[in-house]
């Protein structure tokens, strides 16, 4: 039997929803308005004032915010609200350096803990189960939300945070974990553990909810099969709040978006023209209840299609399906966000040029990453132990960007193939 | 009395060396000495050739990236313990070495070694006290 954590609103007619939106939307924009000058200038430039938004119907006439704009105004410039008001941050690694912070009051930590509340009951969470949340805790926002979630809805919640695989497996088979929280890599890799240790009959596991990275159908009934769970997807950025934005219902064919809190667009990336119903475009988020950090038209980059469909679980909250890609060059790699300027900033640092290759594949379901750079005259130097040194520095100086490890090799000039004159950058070779 | 050796950057890749060599082939630049240092991705190729010039401007040519090192060449008996009295005055004098490798010419029973080495002042200086000689491009044909 399908559950709700809150009926109310994931149940909701067409028409309350969007009446919600419509009063939310527009106490918002008020908000956002009276204490974020940021955003006011961006809605003076446009000829708009809040008396011209009046409804949903009124969305399209505010501008867009993009990564762009949450770099200028860092740290403080998108922040709504008093910092006395404000109790915690989060934070995800942006463009070329500047970190994106996200602000959050208590009020707003606990709507963003109901969302995640709200996928961990649609993935048949009761508060009679254990919840093993391995996302990591910290700055990234995986860790923090769904352990939030886990204990709105009442489960058992074992703040594991990443990594450490032994003692992952030892608490998953000495206190009998039913629900698990991590990357679909991080799940496959555990699976693998599991079964390697022969320790599939010692475990109780019946769901999953994994997010924060590309995943396929196929890896989805891998997983599932492997496990003898069923496997939920899970949605959110940390610029609109963190994971539970949108969350995968028992019929498995795309989450349901948190309406009451998000009002969601499909546009065209190239025009920012609102695409209608149905069409394959990028989602914008705006984010109705948000206090501290609330971003009005924030373009994800994520493309995706968005659907109103009748849903088998009985939530009339709308779909969206999986991100199909991105309109901008970011990857996500462990569950992290790299941008190709980011690596090039670091190699310019390090006297390097812009040659540059990024290689992204999936070997026994964990993302790797190489970069491989190209060799200048002025860098060489006959010793071996030097060039060694100029190799290490620069994987600790993409250790320290990135916040991940990315093995550098160094490649003769003008070898790194080029289209048209310019160098072909990404090559992702996972198949996801 | 330093000879210079020409370290080229290689990617360890198939064929790198042998385009290097074909290069040099068609320039009709002969190969006095040759060594590599690699690790699993790259490696340094060094080489002593006739003409130095030469070989320099055809591989910046190919856009082969290189610098031009001083080293010594060192002529040793081709005997039994030839090399051997050599590497006890690097040990006696506190120096480190760098890399070494042999050429491929063989004079008058000697052998000639290259070396780079910590201090190559001191270590010209301890060969010359023990009357060592230090080989001259001229000896070696080399320009």
């Amino acid at each position: 039997m399908e559950r709700y954590y809150q009926p109310e609103i994931e149940c909701a007619s067409r028409e309350s929803i969007l009446a919600l939106q419509n009063e939310r939307l527009v106490k918002q924009v008020r908000h956002v308005w009276d204490n974020v000058p940021y955003y006011r200038k961006k809605m003076e430039e446009k000829g708009v004032t809040p008396d011209d938004i009046q409804s949903v119907a009124d969305l399209h006439k505010l501008p867009f915010l993009s990564k762009d704009d949450l770099r200028e105004a860092y740290p403080y410039g998108l922040l709504a609200k008093p910092l006395k008001d404000c109790v915690r941050i989060q934070s995800t690694s942006g463009t070329t350096g500047k970190r994106v912070v996200a602000f959050y009051t208590q009020h707003d930590i606990d709507l963003w803990e109901d969302c995640c509340a709200r996928a961990i009951t649609a993935a048949g969470g009761t508060d009679e189960d254990v919840c093993q949340v391995c996302y990591g805790y910290g700055l990234f926002t995986g860790g923090p939300g769904l352990n939030g979630g886990s204990h709105k809805v009442g489960c058992l919640t074992l703040p594991m945070s990443s990594g450490n695989t032994d003692r992952q497996l030892q608490f998953m088979v000495d206190l009998q974990s039913t629900i698990l929280c991590c990357t679909p890599s991080y799940a496959a890799y555990l699976a693998e553990s599991i079964h390697e240790r022969g320790l599939r009959d010692q475990i109780k596991l019946k769901a999953g909810i994994f997010g924060a990275e590309a995943w396929s159908e196929e890896m989805r009934r891998d997983i599932e099969k492997q496990l003898g769970i069923k496997a939920f997807d899970i949605y959110g950025l940390t610029e609109t709040s963190g994971p539970g934005v949108a969350f995968e219902c028992s019929e498995q064919t795309g989450m349901h978006i948190n309406e009451d809190h998000f009002i969601a667009e499909i546009i065209d990336p190239n025009t920012g023209e609102v695409l209608p119903e149905g069409s394959k475009g990028e989602l914008v988020f705006t984010s109705i209840t948000k206090e501290a950090f609330p971003l009005l038209r924030y373009r994800t980059r994520d493309i995706c299609v968005l659907t109103r469909e009748k849903c088998s679980c009985g939530r009339t909250l709308v779909k969206m399906s999986k991100p199909m890609g991105r309109s901008d060059d970011m990857l996500i790699v462990k569950g992290v966000n790299v941008f190709p300027s980011q690596i090039e900033a670091v190699l310019i640092e390090q006297g390097y040029q812009a040659n540059y290759q990024i290689i992204v594949d999936r070997i026994n379901n964990s993302d790797t990453l190489d970069v491989l750079v190209e060799m200048t005259p002025e860098n060489f130097s006959d010793s071996l132990g030097k060039i060694t040194e100029m190799e290490k520095s620069l994987v600790a100086a993409l250790k320290a960007m990135l916040g991940i490890y990315a093995r550098v090799k160094l490649v003769a000039p003008k070898t790194i193939a080029r289209s048209e004159g310019k160098a072909v950058r990404i090559i992702d070779k996972r198949k996801i | 009395m330093s000879i210079h050796q020409i370290s080229v950057f290689l990617e360890n890749r198939v064929g790198q060396l042998a385009q290097i060599t074909q290069i040099l082939a068609e320039h009709h630049i002969d190969l006095r000495a040759l060594s590599i240092a690699e690790t699993t991705d790259y490696g340094i190729l060094r080489v002593i050739v006739d003409d130095t010039v030469k070989a320099t401007d055809i591989l910046l040519e190919q856009g082969f990236i290189l610098s031009k090192t001083p080293v010594l060449v060192i002529s040793v008996p081709d005997a039994p313990g030839g090399l051997a009295q050599v590497l006890a005055l690097l040990a006696e004098g506190q120096l480190d070495i760098e890399y070494m490798y042999s050429l491929f010419t063989n004079q008058n029973g000697n052998a000639y070694m290259v070396f780079r080495v910590s201090d190559e002042a001191k270590f010209t200086a301890l060969l010359q006290s023990h009357n060592i000689p230090i080989a001259t491009s001229e000896e070696l044909g080399i320009h």
